[in-house]
């Protein structure tokens, strides 16, 4: 059988467990970024609408809506991908369960994925449906932000994945979280347009995966999307994507297979 | 034995574990027919838990010749772990689902369907006696009834083979036995069992035959009768000393016992007639703290073929 057969099995026990714990982490993953929202988008909204940096006739909940979407997708599936993962290898152990059984390597992280993939698009979901009802989606084309949102979600929790299944110590995952997705999360033009941030700072947004998103979450949701730049953006997070999951494949039998 | 050809269930010659320069198995041979009950008996760092793990093609072979199922665990590991079930040393059970979800999710992974899971669920969990607890959460269960739990878990695919590594090291004497029930009902069920254990009493209630291993090696094989009668005498007679334990024994043993054992704690005498021994000694004028006489076991088996205890 296929792999994305079987990798359905470790998602309906991922499933099975999220229907203990949902109520946790839908107030992190929904709540949160909506009081960020309410926050930014009206509180300093009314200071930033009168400057002129925006791009013509946006208001700033419009602009910082899609992209603390992004940013948020960013920020839940690394959290999914680090200490969930060391927990299935060290210290719950799910992931050898999983492995006396007919699954394998491959089934093991795309289930554990999936189940990432299916928080990320709840997430997503939700969430857009909220900032259109503050009227901060402008365009029908919003919807696709959605399965945009699931990507970037991918784009993060694969590579930490793979640090994850390599790392023996959780401690790192706290440098990650404080010099790499906390930075990335403030600097991605998500709160101000990328142009003006100094240069230097620009280019090393260019080079993460979290910008890309952000960028095409806006455009969606602005309804002024830009061909060729959208289709960057997606090859970007599809190779990044695609990377990742072969970084996690490698690391995932490096650890369990021995 | 006739569906598989008269091969043996499984097939170890040569076989080999290295991780690094440490041979942790180091080229051992052995055969498992259908319906037997088998055990690895050694210490700690045997290498019995890295054989269980190639059996259960979990860890690739370094070298040598190892069949399950008559197939090649580098090839068909799928099909081979689709007809095993592991009782794993270290418990992996769902602690945030209940002891019922914990069995139906996975039986999901051999791709059983929910109508199946769902009767077989229940009859696994009335087998090992956690009906009463089936909607409960795991994490608060004893230790006893988590194993209990892992036991039924991995009969939901009625698997032929029941790989157990260590299955009762750290529960209470009385868990133990309510274990110890169970595998052996299961065994008189006609599944085969291969256990990995450092308790002698364990592999003398549960196994038909059994080989000591030590340091990677296979260092002796046979059911426990025969290697008590192989290795040690009928009976021991244990020596504890308080101050003033003799260096050398032979004044008092020679001619009484067939071997003379001196541990740290106590000193062993092997002979076959014990009380004849115990009382020898006695007259011979050697007044230990305590005198005990008791049948041979595996652990005299281990102690002689290696010079060390099983429990360190």
């Amino acid at each position: 059988m296929t792999t994305l057969a079987l990798a359905v099995r470790p998602l309906e026990f991922y499933v099975a467990q999220y229907r203990r714990v949902w109520r946790g982490t839908a107030i992190s993953s929904v709540v949160t970024p909506v009081i960020f929202l309410l926050a930014f988008g009206f509180g300093l909204g009314e200071l930033v609408d009168r400057s002129t940096t925006l791009p013509d006739g946006i208001t700033y909940l419009e602009f910082v809506a899609p992209g603390l979407l992004a940013a948020t997708a960013m920020q839940l599936a690394s959290f999914e991908a680090s200490w969930p993962v060391l927990s299935a290898i060290k210290w719950s152990r799910q992931y050898h369960a999983m492995l006396a059984t007919p699954l394998r390597i491959g089934d093991v992280l795309l289930g554990h994925q999936a189940f990432i993939a299916g928080r990320m698009l709840m997430t997503a979901t939700v969430y857009l449906a909220a900032i259109a009802a503050f009227g901060a989606v402008n365009s029908p084309l919003g919807v696709l932000a959605i399965p945009v949102t699931v990507l970037v979600g991918i784009a993060f929790a694969a590579p930490i994945a793979a640090w994850a299944a390599y790392t023996e110590n959780e401690a790192s995952f706290v440098a990650i979280f404080r010099f790499l997705i906390l930075p990335m999360f403030l600097f991605s033009g998500t709160f101000v347009p990328l142009e003006t941030l100094p240069e230097g700072l620009q280019i090393v947004a260019y080079v993460l995966p979290l910008w890309h998103g952000v960028d095409l979450c806006r455009q969606l949701t602005l309804g002024d999307v830009d061909a060729s730049s959208a289709a960057i953006h997606l090859g970007y997070l599809f190779a990044f994507t695609a990377a990742g999951l072969a970084a996690a494949y490698y690391s995932y039998r490096r650890r369990l297979v021995v | 034995m006739a569906a598989n050809g008269g091969q043996p269930l499984i097939h170890a010659r040569g076989l080999v574990k290295r991780f690094g320069e440490l041979a942790a198995v180091d080229s051992v041979d052995f055969d498992l027919e259908r319906g037997e009950a088998f055990g690895f008996l050694g210490p700690n760092g045997a290498g019995k838990t890295s054989t269980m793990r190639m059996i259960g093609c979990v860890s690739p072979v370094t070298d040598g010749t190892l069949r399950v199922f008559g197939l090649d665990p580098a090839k068909d590991g799928v099909k081979i772990r689709g007809r095993l079930g592991v009782v794993p040393q270290e418990d992996s059970l769902d602690m945030e689902l209940t002891v019922r979800e914990n069995i139906i999710v996975y039986g999901r992974y051999f791709g059983l369907s929910r109508s199946v899971l769902r009767s077989r669920a229940d009859e696994l969990l009335d087998f090992v006696e956690l009906t009463d607890r089936a909607k409960d959460r795991v994490e608060p269960l004893s230790g006893g009834m988590k194993r209990r739990l892992t036991i039924a878990r991995s009969l939901v695919n009625e698997p032929e083979v029941l790989l157990l590594d260590e299955p009762t090291t750290g529960l209470d004497p009385q868990a133990r036995h309510v274990v110890w029930d169970r595998l052996y009902r299961l065994k008189r069920q006609g599944v085969t069992l291969l256990l990995t254990t450092h308790y002698m009493d364990e592999a003398e209630q549960l196994c038909d035959r059994l080989v000591v291993m030590d340091k990677g090696k296979i260092v002796a094989e046979g059911s426990p009768r025969d290697l008590i009668e192989r290795y040690s005498t009928r009976e021991v007679v244990e020596l504890r000393f308080g101050d003033g334990r003799p260096e050398d024994f032979s004044y008092w043993t020679d001619g009484l016992v067939s071997r003379v054992e001196p541990l740290p704690d106590r000193v062993l005498l092997y002979t076959n007639e014990g009380d004849a021994a115990a009382h020898g000694i006695h007259e011979r004028g050697l007044v230990p703290e305590s005198v005990l006489v008791r049948r041979s076991t595996l652990e005299d088996v281990f102690l002689h073929l290696t010079g060390r205890t099983l429990i360190e």
